[in-house]
């Protein structure tokens, strides 16, 4: 676990620095806060889901520091929490972060809708 | 190193006019050997864009209503019609990535990692591209970049990368991800509408 979190910080600091180093222009404040969220997404993808119960955990811990920082969740961030849910069974808490998501972020109002009436349809 | 070449000025005239707010990022095609290229490419690639102020779609619930519609191959997802994906995604532009090089395999005389990637951007409404662009990233680049401060700071960065894990390619593919999708490079992405720079560029 320590590895993978410092896997993670050094992940994030690498992307900020090439940001910075690309663009060449003062340090901005990036517009969300990102904590594990790339590296939970990655696990994800490459283990075709993974240990839904760890994301799951590590997200909502990234939720608690988001808000005690005042800063905002990336896009996908709810919607992602919100299929971990669901692969473990959760579907109220699934249907409340992809309300989440699209609260917001309204563009993803269309796409959402969309897997709340799967959800419904599939019975689950 | 971007800034330090001087690439023809690509038009970006219809991107401007199209003005997406939020971009569905497709799994991306992988012609290297390695199977981590998709997923990794993929989870690098949301970072950028939404720091440029798009929304971007939730790239594993995409993953997922793609292989729950029998659709697990990338290259067969990049085949769907763009009138299909604005149906159900409901995004403004679609992103089709390349990866043409992820790892190490293909070098011979350096144990470099190496990720080299392309992409264009779809306007989902037209079926009209908006954007292009491609650009890679290595374990070994800064000692001939003459990058300047910037070059010593990627080459710093990507050191440190290496240097924390075993998963090289994984660390160089976020580099070379934001360089292909970053805002505010030459020939690169447009500021969305979500950035305090929307429009000044």
């Amino acid at each position: 676990m320590q590895s993978m979190a410092s896997f993670t910080r050094t992940t994030q600091l690498a992307l900020l620095l090439a940001i910075f180093a690309l663009t060449g222009c003062a340090t901005q404040k990036t517009l969300y806060a990102w904590n594990d969220y790339s590296p939970q997404v990655y696990q994800y993808l490459k283990e075709g889901g993974g240990s839904a119960d760890g994301q799951v955990l590590a997200l909502e811990k990234g939720i608690e520091q988001a808000s005690a920082q005042n800063a905002k969740l990336p896009p996908g961030y709810y919607a992602h929490l919100g299929l971990l849910y669901l692969n473990t069974g959760h579907s109220d808490q699934a249907i409340a972060a992809w309300n989440r998501e699209k609260e917001l972020f309204p563009e993803s109002a269309q796409y959402i809708d969309y897997l709340m009436n799967n959800m419904k349809k599939n019975g689950s | 190193m971007t800034a330090c070449t001087t690439a023809p000025k690509i038009d970006r005239t219809a991107f401007q006019t199209a003005k997406p707010a939020s971009i569905l990022v497709l799994p991306p095609v992988n012609d290297a050997p390695d199977v981590n290229a998709t997923p990794s490419v993929l989870s690098h690639a949301t970072y950028p864009l939404a720091e440029a102020g798009y929304y971007v779609t939730p790239v594993t619930l995409v993953t997922e209503t793609f292989r729950q519609n029998g659709m697990a191959i990338p290259s067969d997802i990049h085949d769907v019609p763009y009138t299909k994906l604005r149906e159900i995604f409901g995004a403004d532009a679609a992103l089709y990535i390349k990866v043409n090089r992820y790892g190490t395999s293909y070098m011979v005389i350096s144990s470099a990692a190496v990720v080299q990637v392309q992409a264009q951007l779809i306007d989902l409404k037209t079926g009209q591209e908006l954007w292009k662009g491609q650009a890679s990233a290595s374990s070994e680049e800064g000692g001939n970049s003459g990058g300047g401060l910037a070059g010593m700071l990627i080459t710093a960065v990507i050191k440190q990368v290496i240097n924390s894990t075993t998963d090289a390619s994984h660390g160089v593919a976020g580099v070379a991800t934001s360089r292909l999708l970053a805002a505010g490079r030459p020939n690169g992405v447009l500021y969305g509408p979500r950035s305090p720079l929307y429009g000044k560029d």
